[in-house]
């Protein structure tokens, strides 16, 4: 292992700076928009909960990150311990100092990144929540977000934007420009979703959710009115943060934000009209909830690629993920007993890959041999960031429990844990409607 | 089995980093990270069979 410094991340003007902050500034709302839609999508009985847990996860993420996560992540440009095989210098990890001491945090394109991170992260961690939404305790919820900010997120950010050995597969081995992710289809949202598989995996389905037959019971959201307001919040804010990381970790200019922006509404249009169609054609009425998740999957597909694509192609992009999201949403939970009340796995982990996929095969992204990066880094989620995560939760399990008690699921998590209802003045329903 | 389903995933990714670090021609390094995620792919199937099937005995 050799020390070393990963490839430098572009230089702004004042301007360009500014412009940048005032981007990253507006990504809070994707996660404000993820935060509604993952409460509208869960029980009346645990409103109030899913609403805490997306506050403690947002403060924990940001918390951890500035703790440890910036240390092993780091940014282009800065220390960095590099594995030197057949010749050439492989990043791995960065060396920064935990704390985030050593940094000057001033409109410098590292203290850019840090911010965007810090909300970043918070977004990754937000992903997981709709899939344990109404049995997951919320001291695991903060213990996993814990893990997850401070580990596996800042690992994978490093190897894909801190100049680490997925950045450098174009340099080191010619392949295209190296792994290409700009707003994060692959560093936010799939290892989000992969770790929203790991905790269903985990948790198990929802008391009555399954029949004894394995048939899966219908256990609609409680408001759908708050899942499309979270729809609009999630289109700003990813917006920005597709805008934002373009420049920041692919050094386009910020002439080019206008087609990123073009290109990301485009993106979840097509996507949640199309899975409204297909919902249609399917159940005979457009389903509200999925054509939202067709909506949210268009936008964490056209991150990956948005500063690339012609218009006509982030249609396409869009069109084939809205169709995804309905497929793999009903396969999961017919096929693999998956019980993901919230899609976070159709939307985030296939919506992501099939971002970072839509790169080589869409994207004019630059030289050829582009397609074999993005693969490595879909490989590099699918066979390092799956099991790690995973094996995280698992042990974190063993440790602390995840799962709240059975009268917790009973009661709802709003009582069971916080004490309190979010709808204090109404009937709150029971399970009248499941399969006993 | 689900444990060889984890393990098969890490397996499949170490033949895609080796094949990117270690193989110099192009067609050679394509086809070992195409193997590379074959290997990844069978690993989570395997991975889903098990959960499957532990989620059947639990019930």
């Amino acid at each position: 292992m050799t020390p070393f410094v990963a490839p430098s991340l572009p230089t702004l003007s004042e301007v360009s700076a500014v412009f940048c902050l005032l981007l990253i500034l507006l990504v809070p709302f994707a996660g404000a928009g993820l935060a509604l839609i993952n409460s509208g999508l869960g029980r009346a009985r645990s409103a109030a909960h899913a609403m805490l847990a997306a506050l403690c996860v947002t403060a924990v993420a940001a918390l951890v990150y500035a703790i440890a996560g910036f240390a092993w992540q780091g940014a282009g440009g800065r220390p960095d311990h590099a594995l030197v095989v057949a010749g050439k210098a492989w990043g791995w990890i960065a060396a920064e100092p935990f704390f985030l001491r050593g940094l000057r945090l001033d409109l410098s394109p590292a203290a850019l990144v840090v911010l965007l991170q810090m909300f970043s992260v918070g977004l990754a961690g937000l992903i997981p929540l709709s899939s344990g939404a109404d049995r997951w305790r919320l001291g695991a919820i903060c213990a996993s977000t814990a893990l997850l900010a401070g580990w596996t997120y800042p690992l994978f950010a490093h190897w894909a934007w801190g100049g680490g050995w997925l950045a450098q597969l174009g340099a080191n081995c010619g392949l295209g420009r190296g792994f290409v992710d700009g707003g994060g289809s692959s560093t936010i949202q799939v290892v989000g979703g992969v770790t929203a598989l790991s905790i269903t995996w985990i948790l198990g389905p929802r008391r009555g959710k399954f029949s004894a037959e394995g048939l899966p019971a219908a256990v609609p959201g409680h408001n759908v009115v708050l899942v499309l307001l979270g729809c609009g919040f999630a289109w700003m804010g990813w917006t920005a943060l597709n805008s934002a990381g373009a420049m920041l970790f692919l050094g386009v200019e910020p002439g080019r934000v206008v087609l990123i922006a073009v290109n990301t509404t485009l993106c979840a249009a097509a996507s949640g009209l199309t899975a409204a169609v297909v919902t249609r054609v399917r159940f005979g009425r457009p389903d509200a909830s999925l054509s939202a998740n067709g909506w949210i999957a268009g936008l964490v597909a056209s991150s990956a690629a948005a500063a690339f694509l012609k218009p006509a192609a982030a249609m396409i992009v869009g069109g084939v993920a809205g169709i995804l999201v309905v497929s793999v949403a009903d396969f999961l939970e017919f096929q693999l007993a998956v019980d993901d009340p919230g899609g976070a796995v159709s939307v985030h982990a296939v919506g992501g890959l099939w971002g970072v996929l839509a790169v080589a095969l869409l994207a004019d992204a630059g030289p050829g041999g582009q397609w074999l990066a993005q693969l490595v880094g879909i490989a590099t989620l699918l066979g390092f960031v799956l099991p790690l995560t995973y094996g995280l939760n698992w042990l974190l399990d063993r440790l602390y429990r995840q799962r709240v008690e059975r009268e917790g699921e009973l009661q709802g998590m709003d009582l069971f844990e916080l004490g309190a209802g979010a709808y204090p003045e109404f009937d709150i329903h029971g399970d009248e409607f499941l399969q006993r | 089995m689900k444990l060889a389903g984890l393990l098969l995933l890490v397996a499949g990714w170490a033949i895609v980093v080796a094949a990117v670090a270690l193989l110099p021609s192009a067609g050679a390094r394509a086809g070992f990270v195409l193997a590379g995620v074959a290997v990844e792919l069978f690993g989570l199937a395997l991975a889903i069979r098990a959960h499957l099937i532990l989620q059947a005995e639990g019930e």
